[in-house]
């Protein structure tokens, strides 16, 4: 069965990040987690966010939720506006009005995120009653409601258990479930199905979709698997050292890779059913590792790696400009890429 | 086709679970349920699966890590199940492992040349300790270290130096076979395309063969010859690599296939081939595990569990409707 991905209207967006840095101050120097970041989100579009360990990806999510701790972080610039107001300028009791009511997020491991001594049903009314200000009964039925929503089979049963009863698939249902519960007009999943089994996997990323059509949520989905983005996201974003590199509606990214660090990442990942007899053939590695951050270069921070590296691409930060139809890539060499063959 | 050098037979292991006032045996986790195969020489036999499937510890027992409840291993036709931990001594040089996660099985107060340095140590007592770091200072090279870094230790090094650590502390004793259980799953991608890669090039070198275990299809796919896939303690499917990939036979083979997200957007697919959650270990079903989430069970497969057996050539599968 083929689907193109749905084309997202040219809504206005529901977030914006605006060159966001956020940064460390550690006994090492400052780390520069994020560093120049912009995007829009707009509703009920999926925006697959990737790039590898220390990329950015994850104190970005952090950054939107304000769940950095300041110190030793800290916001050097930048705006996150949603809704007309910028996020990094809120109260901390006007932000816990928006957390987890108007933005919620999922993370990778379940289990860390639910309370093992309250019962699902506790955990899942506290929020609802909380931002929704319903009484207890209503929330225990909004509750059943959401578990239903995320299809958990005999819900007023998992209302009472605790999170250890719950298989894996079944605790990131609830965390769904919790993150809707009060229909957040932006949800960020950070690696939502990388614990789980590739068959659960499958039916977590298809309930994140069903909740994108019936709610137009906006979802922001961090992840390091190129499969989960492709199947997933509308538009994305491309990572690497806490900036981004690379950004393009997804049917474009994948066609049309133009940042060296993009194409590295897809020919480096090897593809089901597309490999020859015997294990001849060899996986393309991207050579060395990622630089740390608090030591990076004044080029480009992939400069190290790159095979079409210049003195140029050592001595100047590549500007982001466009590539192609709402494409965006970061390298001086872009235009003088040999053509792309996956 | 020479003798293969490790051969499995019907190994089964069950952990007993105790509880009551008396602690009692209350039941047993079947992680592995009689499990049989052949590796041979130069060969690479992935093992996928689930978590829970018994793969990591199928894994474990034929490295005599933990002891099989029944079954039989050989290493080079020599039965080794019953052995004691010094009977097992001279076979373990044969045989060496790579884990998950290399910064947990590398000692982080010892140098790392003396990390690699100890098995030798232990295979080749009279040896000196200038041969022995001459060896390891070749090692290094070959698998992609700095000399310079002998000296240093496993915390100065990042996610793949220490795999590639791993991997040379397990080829320091000349194995022949090596047992890798989920290698490359802690390493961003292009990092693990550098580890899988070596890991290629080492086996055409040394003709190595390799028990490789993980969970991600598309990496077991791209390094192995054959591949078993493992349901709930059983091995389901086991056949050559093309052949499971184009003409899978079980089920839950196909289901898991169809579950991997394939990194192409132009083929999204229809999703969620599976309903439910793998059925626990302790008390799995009767019959074939697998008949609680499959599409195509019929009365047979809840109360016979069907034999592993070949449908084509070399081609094994254990369904009722193969």
């Amino acid at each position: 069965m083929t689907l193109s991905p749905p084309a997202v209207p040219d809504t206005d967006p529901v977030l914006q990040v605006d060159d966001l840095r956020t940064w460390f101050d550690t006994r090492d120097g400052v780390v520069k987690a994020v560093e120049g970041l912009s995007f829009d989100l707009r509703p009920g579009e999926i925006l697959g966010v990737v790039g590898e360990s220390g990329c950015g990806k994850s104190i970005t999510s952090l950054s939107i939720m304000q769940l950095v701790p300041t110190p030793p972080g800290r916001y050097a610039s930048g705006a996150i506006r949603f809704k007309g107001r910028d996020l990094l300028r809120l109260t901390p009791a006007e932000m816990r009005r928006i957390r987890g009511n108007e933005i919620s997020m999922i993370f990778q491991d379940p289990m860390s995120s639910l309370n093992p001594v309250l019962t699902v049903g506790d955990q899942l009314t506290e929020a609802i009653v909380l931002h929704q200000g319903l009484d207890p009964r209503a929330a225990t039925a909004r509750a059943r409601e959401m578990l239903d929503l995320v299809h958990i089979p005999e819900p007023e049963r998992r209302l009472r258990e605790y999170p250890h009863q719950l298989s894996g698939g079944m605790r990131q249902r609830v965390m769904i479930a919790m993150a809707l519960s009060c229909n957040p007009q932006v949800l960020i999943a950070d690696e939502p199905t990388t614990a789980l089994d590739v068959t659960i996997q499958a039916q977590i990323l298809g309930l994140m979709e069903e909740i994108r059509e019936k709610l137009q949520t906006a979802i922001i989905l961090i992840t390091h698997d190129l499969g989960v983005v492709a199947e997933m996201a509308d538009r994305v974003l491309v990572m690497y050292a806490g900036r981004k590199v690379e950004e393009a509606d997804v049917v474009e990214l994948f066609e049309r890779p133009q940042h060296p660090y993009t194409r590295g990442l897809m020919r480096s990942v090897p593809r089901l059913g597309a490999d020859g007899e015997g294990s001849a053939t060899r996986l393309a590695e991207i050579p060395g590792i990622v630089p740390a951050l608090t030591n990076l270069p004044a080029g480009c921070a992939f400069a190290d790696r790159c095979a079409f590296v210049t003195d140029r691409c050592r001595a100047e930060y590549p500007p982001l400009v466009p590539r192609g139809p709402r494409h965006l890539a970061a390298c001086w060499h872009s235009d003088t890429l040999p053509e792309w063959t996956a | 086709m020479s003798a293969p050098i490790l051969e499995v037979e019907n190994l089964t292991k069950h952990f007993p679970l105790h509880g009551g006032l008396l602690q009692r045996e209350v039941g047993r986790v079947h992680a592995v349920d009689g499990v049989s195969f052949t590796l041979a020489r130069g060969e690479t036999l992935g093992l996928v699966g689930e978590s829970g499937c018994g793969k990591s510890t199928t894994g474990k027992a034929i490295l005599k890590l933990t002891d099989p409840t029944s079954g039989t291993i050989r290493l080079k036709g020599v039965d080794i199940t019953h052995l004691s931990r010094a009977q097992m001594f001279p076979h373990r040089r044969v045989m060496q492992v790579i884990f998950q996660d290399p910064y947990a099985s590398l000692n982080q107060r010892m140098r790392v040349k003396d990390i690699v340095a100890e098995p030798l140590g232990n295979y080749e007592p009279d040896s000196s300790r200038a041969e022995r770091l001459e060896k390891i200072a070749a090692l290094f090279d070959r698998v992609g270290l700095r000399r310079d870094a002998l000296n240093r230790f496993p915390h100065e090094f990042s996610g793949g130096q220490r795999q590639r650590l791993g991997i040379a502390r397990a080829l320091a004793v000349n194995p022949e076979v090596i047992i890798a259980d989920e290698p490359v799953s802690a390493l961003d991608v292009s990092v693990q395309a550098q580890v899988v890669n070596l890991m290629m090039d080492l086996q055409a070198e040394f003709e190595l063969s390799y028990l490789f275990i993980a969970h991600d299809l598309a990496v077991v796919q791209h390094i192995s010859h054959r591949i078993g896939v493992m349901y709930l303690g059983r091995l389901v499917e086991l056949a050559p690599k093309r052949e499971l990939f184009r003409n899978p036979q079980h089920p839950y083979t196909e289901a898991l296939l169809d579950s991997v997200p394939v990194p192409d957007p132009r083929r999204r697919r229809k999703r969620a081939v599976l309903r439910g959650d793998v059925p626990s270990p302790i008390n799995p079903p009767k019959g074939c595990h697998f008949n609680t989430r499959c599409p195509l069970a019929f009365d047979r497969c809840f109360h016979e569990a069907p034999p592993l057996r070949e449908v084509a050539p070399g081609h094994m599968a254990a369904c009722h409707l193969r």
